[in-house]
């Protein structure tokens, strides 16, 4: 029997190593999944990998996994910050949506007016209506010490609501004919968020994706800031003793996270979404804790993370459309690959060791 | 990707990669909102799609993705099925009218339906059901079977087709009972089953002993089951399991023939854009059986409606009817136009709750 051995410290090799292990653990588990529906295990995790990157119709998903991923990792990169600093922002969601109402808000008060400053004041917008939404658990936190998971996942609830009355009150298309959600800003030429170059899917999000993972990557090694948040996430004493403000670091990391998700979410509806509806936010907020994780909070990490994510979705969705595999297997094998990143991150902490014979002495 | 290399080149050297698939099949597209075993509204669209596969046999080839969300995604999963070369794709929820379009506009050479929206293309047909004429048939059974006077209404999403069914039942609810009062839950969601039981719960401890749906799935059936007395009516499928009660009747829409008859029409070239609202005359909207829960002369009265709004005798929307905030809509006599019922963004005078906005 070999049991488990608490390593002194987490274990370098093995935070690099589990990743990769667990996608490949998911792709077994996965594979057993789709052969006990009946479906080839084989074609179903090709469908799924290879497909979308290397496959007939290439040419369309590889953008596509670009545009899925930018929200992703615009958030993820955000929301890494705070978790080290041990902040825990579960509310991005909100943030996104919040983001994405401001954005396209502003870009619609000017509508049907042209102009080339429309977009950037809808970046600021949205940047601002995320920033916001962050800092009220922030705040919360700073001045009444409440828990910031609670507050920011409540907010998300009311940030639905609040898309719900947007999509169907103040931003509604007037020439919607009675249904809900605002113009679609792929028509509005000033406002919308189109691919800079045809078709490879990059808009300003992706752009605004990269810059972020530069600037958190330069963020934590080279800056002081970045080394606060480090250290108050691993010793927060030792973090008090060297200076460090906890209330100031809770407002900057959670208003840091709000804007990027606001961001992201801004990007999301000027483009790819386009509107304003009640179902807008399809759960990147939420995702974006697991690619958070996934890339161990790390921004080359989350880059890669938000890539494999959005791979399984594209992959997942094709998969679900090509083999008709059901969509809830396809969410079963989306879940398994955070479930085994846990699961093999035991052996970041602990080694494993052949049971050896006690022999008396 | 040093794996899924491994993995791949397993998988060609077993020879497991699909076979390409044969081109003179018509390829047709089904887009659902739900999942196919929702019970509801994307099971009956499935059954369409099983009946075009039986009806022609080797000659069609079908595919579907469900539960695909109302959004950004739903524009990937409808150009995958283009891609793929699908000739005929049916996209059936309201939520898919932009993608359905931006999509159709890439692929000039495939053909779109899009179920209950109202902008078409020259490859893009829309294609709705009255199914408010089954909800008439419903606020009678519920106007004459309530004794709380208190009727439950789940409804989805703000939009006319949910505003129509609602103004439908309340009127021909009043018209023999004008004691009714209508109480409305808006779910925000086509499909979530713990939602809808919590809203059916709601409804029913609010006094309601008809719960009348216009979400998928069954779960207000589930929950109706469980109180004492309270009565249901199956939404977009017969829900027969509910049978004899909780559930009374249903609205069952049948897509199967217009599903047949759109891929002929691909088949024979003679597919053309157009825009059609079809209705119980049609056999588009079906009513379930109606059960013996139901007195005899009720269930009388409800079988004499559906024929009269079969024959065209009967307008669901005849007047006199006033407008919620008591300003006149239809004169004595004068029945609504279609291009109103599509657009309809006002309740009914009588109906005490707003729509949300």
């Amino acid at each position: 029997m070999p049991r488990l051995e608490r390593r002194p410290q987490p274990s370098a090799r093995w935070t690099w190593l589990a990743p990769p292990l667990a996608v490949l653990v998911t792709m077994v588990a996965g594979g057993a999944l789709f052969a006990a529906l009946g479906e080839n295990p084989f074609e179903a995790i090709r469908t799924i990998f290879w497909d979308p990157l290397f496959g007939e119709f290439a040419f369309y998903y590889r953008p596509q996994l670009l545009v899925k991923a930018a929200p992703l990792i615009l958030i993820a990169i955000g929301l890494s910050l705070g978790f080290r600093a041990g902040i825990w922002n579960i509310g991005a969601e909100g943030q996104y949506i919040i983001g994405a109402i401001t954005g396209a808000g502003a870009g619609l008060a000017f509508y049907p007016m042209e102009g080339w400053f429309i977009f950037p004041i809808m970046i600021v917008a949205g940047a601002l209506g995320g920033f916001v939404w962050g800092m009220i658990p922030a705040i919360l936190r700073a001045r009444f010490g409440t828990n910031e998971i609670l507050v920011s996942l409540m907010l998300v609830y009311v940030a639905e609501q609040l898309l719900a009355k947007m999509a169907l009150g103040l931003l509604r298309n007037p020439e919607g004919r009675g249904f809900p959600g605002s113009r679609n800003l792929q028509h509005y030429p000033s406002a919308h968020n189109a691919e800079l170059v045809a078709n490879t899917g990059i808009h300003w999000g992706v752009v605004a994706a990269l810059i972020a993972v530069i600037f958190a990557y330069v963020l934590l090694t080279r800056h002081l800031l970045g080394y606060q948040i480090k250290l108050a996430g691993q010793a927060p004493r030792a973090a008090r003793f060297a200076g460090v403000n906890p209330a100031r670091l809770v407002l900057i990391c959670l208003g840091l996270s709000g804007a990027l998700a606001g961001l992201a979410g801004m990007f999301e509806v000027a483009g790819p979404a386009g509107q304003i509806t009640i179902d807008f936010n399809v759960g990147y907020g939420f995702t974006a804790i697991i690619v958070a994780f996934l890339g161990r909070l790390h921004p080359v990490g989350i880059l890669l993370a938000g890539l494999l994510m959005a791979l399984t979705y594209i992959g997942g969705e094709a998969a679900s459309s090509t083999m008709q595999l059901p969509m809830a297997a396809i969410q079963i094998f989306q879940g398994m690959l955070l479930f085994f990143l846990l699961a093999v991150d035991v052996l970041t902490n602990y080694r494993v060791r052949a049971r050896k014979t006690e022999v008396a002495p | 990707m040093s794996v899924t290399r491994l993995l791949t080149s397993a998988a060609l050297a077993l020879g497991l990669a699909s076979a390409a698939l044969a081109q003179d099949k018509t390829k047709v597209g089904f887009i659902y909102v739900g999942p196919i075993g929702d019970g509801g509204w994307t099971y009956e669209h499935d059954k369409g799609r099983l009946a075009v596969e039986e009806h022609f046999g080797d000659a069609v080839e079908t595919v579907y993705q469900e539960s695909v969300p109302e959004g950004a995604d739903a524009e990937r999963a409808i150009t995958q099925m283009a891609l793929q070369g699908a000739d005929l794709i049916f996209t059936t929820s309201f939520g898919f009218m932009d993608p359905t379009l931006s999509v159709a506009d890439k692929f000039p050479d495939v053909k779109f339906e899009h179920a209950t929206g109202y902008k078409a293309a020259p490859n893009v047909s829309t294609y709705s059901a009255r199914f408010y004429e089954g909800r008439a048939i419903q606020g009678h059974i519920a106007g004459k079977m309530t004794t709380s006077n208190i009727v439950g209404y789940i409804a989805s999403y703000p939009i006319p087709e949910v505003i129509r069914g609602i103004n439908a039942a309340y009127i021909h609810a009043r018209k023999v009972n004008p004691e009714v009062e209508f109480k409305i839950i808006w779910a925000y969601t086509w499909f979530d089953p713990a939602k809808e039981a919590d809203a059916a719960t709601a409804l029913i401890e609010q006094g309601a002993d008809v719960i009348l749906q216009h979400t998928d799935s069954t779960a207000p059936q589930a929950a109706a089951e469980k109180a004492e007395g309270v009565i249901t009516f199956g939404q977009a499928s017969d829900m027969a399991e509910y049978k004899p009660r909780p559930r009374v009747s249903s609205i069952i829409d049948n897509w199967a023939p217009y599903y047949i008859a759109r891929t002929q029409a691909v088949m024979d070239g003679t597919w053309e854009s157009q825009q059609i609202w079809h209705g119980i005359d049609e056999g588009m909207v079906e009513i379930g059986e109606i059960t013996d829960a139901v007195p005899a002369d009720v269930k009388a009265e409800a079988l004499a409606m559906k024929e009269a709004i079969a024959t065209g005798e009967y307008h669901v929307f005849t007047g006199p009817l006033k407008k919620q905030d008591g300003s006149d809509w239809l004169a004595e006599g004068e029945t609504a136009d279609d291009e109103t019922l599509l657009g309809i963004d006002f309740y009914v005078e009588g109906l005490t709750a707003e729509i949300p906005q």
